[in-house]
């Protein structure tokens, strides 16, 4: 099929005597350009270019990538982005402060409260906001935590489906649907939820919500036991994915590598615990991080079981959470959204905080008015998929789908 | 090491490429002559008094239509536990910073988008070239003086009939924010919409009272 991507192909027989097959002129125009792209000049003739995507199931959105193949082998991996770019910093810059939030959720779709507490916080910090009432610092862990669950529990179910597991990504996404509907009593909205805003929420905590989201707990507990004795603790699939996709520490936090792809590495840093936001201190809660208990460090299996240690603690998170709202439930939560935002004239901060795929990043810069005069978003997906390359080169092409999905990307993120 | 003591140790080893400090601003920066920052970069990175060994964020910046463009190098040590922040200025129309690509394997995918949206060239970039627009786009979206470019491939861009005066981009000075007019952009609209709100509007309540 991909045969006619090739202008000449020389065969060389035993005898010394060789072939050239000349092949289609536009089809080899095309494979000349593609050549000189990869900046490969020389090639033995066994290679082939294939691309994957951007329509294509396993690269979890419109990423595509150019694949050098050598028979199944990987030799080269192109990624190629912005296939869903609005370019978000530029809107930014033409809306006030508060108008931004809704532009946030649609960068990480499957974590939106994430993404807007960062923002929240970047435009706080940068006016001298550090006081919120109880009530609203609690809600915002509460909600983050909430759906740090439902994106892990994506990751984890599409992850089983790359390597073939169809059940636990319908019992995952039966459990993340949920918290979709507790976040939806909440916000009004399904997924992007333009929830948390600068200085609060945008309203109270519906009556018995609070009820509601210990019910969950209380069932979704023993769901993960059951997932993890379904797929992770599976020996088909542990011998499928302990001794792919491997990522040395070094190399991860040279490309800027964070969140769960840091931690599968061994590096155990996480923004919640060393640099505390919102009430993140006042928690107990560990930081996982991988271990090779069944290969080496830094595969694509730790990085899966770093984000199922995580939903773990999050919902440990979530149980403190809740006794600590209790007694500022008569709270207001619009008391302190400040009226006008303005930052002083060529203030500029750069403020991060620990989603669920890693370090979210904003920039920010003022002029002084009340419109941004420069948001950058530093995603933290855009510096995961950088490293795929080097995680790809040698292996197969089927080790390839399981370790984009083991770097969880959502497009979104990365083309903002 | 706080921030003075990182400015100190920098101004002993490139005294004469510092222009500015700042250690009071909410970012403490450090601002540096673009000539010589290579070896600054591996100068942070490698000492191991400073281990700047992650880079943030590379985020461009457009000071302005008249003034210059700049360069913001976010820095974390993930063994010292310290933060910096190296600023660059560099000229609107001839905008040359040495990569540090090679330091940073962040840099890489960074500087890219910078040199993308902004139109700052970094020499040295094994492989400099747009990541989020498309590679024949043309112009440099994020500059405050960019305007948008009427065709591209046959397809118009601005989706205003009267492309030139676009105003979607443009700020009212007295609001603060853009206006966006959609009342002269395209007529009957917001008849339209204000019949259909009505509709909507006496659904929901029927749906409220049922």
């Amino acid at each position: 099929m991909f045969g006619n991507l090739f202008k000449k192909r020389r065969y060389i027989f035993e005898d010394e005597s060789t072939m050239v097959f000349d092949m289609d002129q536009t089809a080899g125009r095309y494979y000349d350009e593609a050549m000189k792209k990869l900046e490969i000049e020389a090639y033995e003739g066994d290679e082939m270019i294939v691309n994957m995507g951007p329509q294509h199931p396993s690269t979890h959105g419109v990423l595509r990538l150019e694949l050098v193949l050598d028979g199944e082998l990987v030799k080269k991996v192109t990624p190629y982005l912005g296939y869903l770019h609005r370019n978000f910093e530029k809107h930014a810059e033409n809306t006030s402060y508060n108008e931004v939030i809704p532009f946030c959720d649609r960068l990480d779709y499957l974590a939106s409260m994430n993404q807007d507490l960062a923002y929240a916080l970047a435009v706080e910090r940068l006016i001298g906001l550090n006081e919120l009432p109880e009530k609203v610092e609690y809600a915002r862990v509460l909600c983050c935590e909430l759906n740090r669950i439902a994106s892990h529990l994506v990751a984890v179910g599409t992850f089983g489906l790359d390597v073939g597991a169809f059940t636990p990504f319908l019992w995952a996404f039966r459990d993340r649907e949920k918290i979709l509907d507790l976040l939806e009593w909440l916000s009004g909205a399904r997924m992007l939820y333009n929830y948390i805003w600068v200085g609060g929420l945008a309203r109270d905590l519906p009556g018995g919500w609070l009820a509601k989201v210990r019910e969950f707990l209380d069932y979704f507990e023993p769901k993960m036991v059951e997932f993890n004795k379904v797929l992770t603790s599976n020996h088909i699939f542990i011998e499928r994915t302990a001794h792919v996709g491997i990522l040395d520490p070094d190399v991860a936090v040279s490309y800027g590598c964070t969140g769960p792809v840091l931690r599968g590495s061994g590096v155990k840093f996480d923004l919640r615990k060393d640099e505390p936001y919102s009430y993140y201190d006042k928690f107990e809660f560990d930081v996982p991080v991988g271990d090779g208990q069944f290969g080496p460090l830094g595969s694509v299996l730790d990085r899966f079981v770093v984000r199922i240690q995580e939903i773990t603690e999050s919902v440990k998170i979530i149980r403190q959470a809740l006794d600590g709202i209790e007694p500022f439930t008569d709270q207001d939560v619009k008391q302190a959204i400040p009226r006008r935002i303005r930052p002083a004239a060529d203030a500029e901060m750069y403020v991060r905080s620990e989603t669920p795929r890693g370090e979210l990043g904003f920039l920010i810069r003022s002029d002084g008015s009340d419109v941004p005069s420069r948001v950058k978003a530093r995603s933290p997906c855009f510096s995961n998929i950088n490293v795929v390359d080097d995680l790809s080169r040698g292996g197969l092409l089927a080790d390839l789908v399981i370790i984009i999905g083991s770097l969880d990307i959502v497009l979104g993120c990365i083309d903002r | 090491m706080n921030p003075e003591e990182i400015h100190q140790k920098l101004q002993a080893k490139f005294a004469d490429e510092i222009i500015a400090v700042n250690t009071d601003a909410l970012d403490p920066y450090i601002q540096v002559a673009p000539a010589r920052f290579l070896e600054i970069a591996t100068f942070l990175c490698e000492d191991p008094a400073l281990s700047f060994k992650s880079l943030m964020s590379l985020s461009g910046m457009d000071y302005g239509a008249e003034t210059e463009l700049g360069v913001v190098y976010s820095l974390h040590s993930l063994a010292k536990k310290h933060k910096i922040t190296i600023r660059i200025n560099v000229d609107r129309t001839d905008a040359h910073i040495p990569s540090a690509e090679t330091v940073w394997r962040t840099a890489d995918w960074h500087e890219r988008e910078a040199y993308d949206l902004f139109g700052i060239h970094f020499d040295g970039h094994r492989d400099l070239r747009r990541i989020l627009c498309p590679e024949d786009w043309e112009g440099w979206p994020l500059r405050k003086d960019y305007i948008v470019q009427e065709y591209y491939h046959g397809m118009r861009v601005p989706y205003q009939e009267d492309w030139q005066k676009y105003e979607t981009f443009s700020r009212n000075p007295e609001r603060g924010h853009h206006v966006f007019e959609f009342e002269s952009k395209v007529p009957g609209l917001l008849n339209g919409s204000q019949e259909n709100g009505d509709d909507s509007a006496g659904k929901s309540e029927d749906r409220t009272d049922g």
